[in-house]
């Protein structure tokens, strides 16, 4: 695929976006004048040293924060224009989001965890199971639908999280760190699960990780080194 | 309704301290329930009171007796409809906890002045043909499980009648009240045996009544009354049967506003209380409202499932303490028919108290909801 190819049919774009933390007085650069394309159904694996911007970045193109400059825009929305409401439910409608930490319900079951993003929508309770039904399957978890999160192991529990993260079929999947709380094996399964989402279902995956062997698993890997992105490990 | 599993997770999560906090609502609003009880007991009659009756006591005291003589003058004062009388008897029904009011009355006129008391006309007419007859209210016949016919021996406090205190009275008529705040708890008898059997006191009445034609003349009804007696050896105050009602539970102090300050104090315990617990549910939370917001739930979402939580809990308590209170009040009002006539807990206050628990949710939950609204998803996040 040329790079013209690839920047006309891109999902995500990032152009010249900067992002800048206050704390105090101090101004903190977080990115600068960073430009990014995602094309519609890529394993995309975003690496760097720590505090390097990556789960900066992902919050960007996630609509969880804003950039101080530049845009960022999916599926040709420009979501920084935003509202806070439209780009809540932009969010519902459009991304899933798999966390390291998992961040599940501790006081809902794995099925109830992963209706939570269809309660914000139009579907009936009836729908609504058979979607659940569907993601829980999906990650093989479906015999594990009424356990709670401490029932759970750590490799469960993510997959739970991901199949939250898929329940509303969403464009982008953005993955912080997914096996960064895993050991090696349930590790694997993750990345087994997300290469199988995007082979399989073809859906667009951005993963944040500092693991070359998950970033392996991608069809495409970049680096954040101060700000920048770069083709090449940082060193 | 799909956010109610979530909204009563939430509530689940620390057991203990949603129940603690559960049960000092619930404690709250019991209180709450047997105050506005025995405020309706002392001041109820307030409400209940005729505007088109004026009550005249003796200026002094009335302890202190007037003469029966005033009743004629009186019906000739322009406005006055009528005027009848009525005087303290003070018995006893076997054991002096068996309190409850009896008075001798003219029972045509005092039926006529008081028409929420609903005697039959069979009843009447016996009365009427009975010189030692009485009618009673159907709580004080059901407590003491008295039928017509039945003779029942009551001793004055005050008043002998051929020197003995014990009076007997043959039961012709038992009377209902014609609203749920109506006293059905008295026992009427008729004056002419009262004052020929009464060896002292005789043609002296405690008060006497009066219906006007007008009520928005009651002012100056009142101020003609007092005028008629004035200088006399027995000088009147008349003033409307609200007034005096609130005068007599005056004695004891301001009902109303001692009842008030308890229900300050007591809910704005409630307040910090719950507004604590809602505070720390919410902080200890931090994360996963992060995580709500990042997969689309919207501000106003967010502020209403804390808000949704917070008058869950809110409601519940009061619910359950209104209930509890309900459910009790009607057997304190059996162990208190002679002190407190009047006690229960009006339909009204039960609703006032529901809005209380939705108010006090709203309060204790609006902060909270607030800041949650406020978190920064990226911030929020972090503190998973």
């Amino acid at each position: 695929m040329s790079e013209n190819q690839s920047n006309n049919s891109a999902l995500v774009r990032v152009e010249g976006v900067g992002k800048v933390f206050h704390r105090g007085a101090e101004d903190i650069h977080v990115l600068t004048d960073l430009n990014l394309q995602v094309p519609t159904g890529e394993f995309l694996a975003l690496m760097g040293p720590s505090g390097s911007g990556k789960t900066t970045l992902l919050n960007l193109i996630g609509g969880l924060d804003r950039p101080s400059k530049g845009s960022v825009s999916v599926a040709g929305e420009n979501i920084d224009q935003l509202s806070d409401r439209a780009l809540a439910a932009w969010r519902a409608r459009h991304v899933g989001f798999v966390f390291q930490l998992y961040n599940l319900m501790p006081v809902l079951t794995a099925e109830r965890n992963v209706e939570l993003p269809l309660l914000l929508t139009h579907l009936s309770k009836a729908e609504r199971r058979k979607h659940v039904e569907t993601a829980l399957a999906m990650v093989g978890l479906s015999h594990r639908a009424k356990h709670y999160p401490r029932t759970l192991s750590g490799g469960e529990q993510q997959r739970v999280g991901i199949a939250r993260g898929i329940v509303t079929d969403p464009t982008l999947l953005l993955c912080d760190e997914p096996t960064g709380d895993l050991d090696r094996k349930a590790g694997d399964e993750i990345l087994d699960l997300l290469q199988g989402l995007n082979r399989e279902h073809g859906k667009t995956i951005i993963m944040v990780t500092h693991d070359p062997h998950a970033s392996a698993r991608a069809a495409r890997t970049v680096y954040l080194n101060k700000g920048q992105l770069t083709n090449e490990p940082v060193k | 309704m799909k956010f109610l599993h979530l909204i009563g997770s939430n509530l689940r999560r620390k057991k203990l301290r949603t129940s603690l906090t559960l049960l000092s609502i619930v404690v709250a609003f019991i209180l709450f329930g047997f105050l506005s009880a025995i405020q309706q007991a002392l001041v109820g009659g307030v409400a209940l009171a005729g505007a088109d009756r004026l009550i005249v006591r003796q200026k002094v005291s009335i302890i202190n007796l007037l003469p029966v003589s005033y009743e004629a003058r009186m019906d000739r004062i322009p406005g006055v409809d009528f005027s009848t009388h009525q005087t303290w008897f003070g018995g006893i029904y076997q054991d002096p906890k068996n309190f409850f009011m009896q008075n001798p009355v003219e029972p045509e006129k005092f039926l006529k002045i008081h028409p929420e008391i609903i005697l039959s006309p069979e009843q009447l007419k016996a009365w009427l043909t009975t010189r030692t007859g009485a009618i009673v209210g159907r709580r004080t016949a059901d407590r003491f499980h008295w039928k017509i016919g039945d003779q029942v021996p009551i001793r004055s406090t005050i008043w002998s009648a051929n020197g003995s205190q014990t009076w007997t009275f043959d039961i012709v008529g038992i009377y209902d009240g014609k609203d749920k705040g109506t006293d059905t708890t008295p026992l009427f008898f008729r004056y002419d045996y009262f004052d020929e059997a009464r060896t002292g006191g005789k043609g002296e009445v405690g008060w006497f009544t009066i219906r006007i034609k007008d009520p928005s003349q009651a002012a100056e009804v009142a101020k003609l009354v007092d005028a008629e007696f004035e200088n006399s050896p027995a000088e009147t105050k008349t003033e409307p049967e609200g007034a005096f009602i609130q005068g007599w539970a005056s004695q004891i102090g301001n009902i109303v506003f001692i009842v008030a300050a308890i229900l300050v104090a007591v809910f704005f315990t409630i307040l910090l209380v719950t507004g604590n617990t809602m505070a720390q549910a919410v902080r200890e939370r931090t994360g996963e409202l992060g995580v709500l917001k990042a997969i689309g739930f919207t501000n106003g979402q967010i502020v209403g499932l804390v808000l949704a939580e917070s008058c869950l809990l809110t409601v519940i308590g009061g619910a359950v303490g209104l209930g509890l209170a309900c459910a009790v009040t009607p057997v304190m009002a059996e162990k208190l028919a002679g002190l407190l006539p009047l006690f229960f807990l009006p339909t009204h206050d039960v609703l006032v108290g529901l809005g209380i628990s939705i108010a006090l949710g709203f309060v204790t939950g609006i902060i909270p909801a607030l800041q949650a609204m406020r978190l920064r998803v990226a911030d929020a996040l972090r503190r998973m």
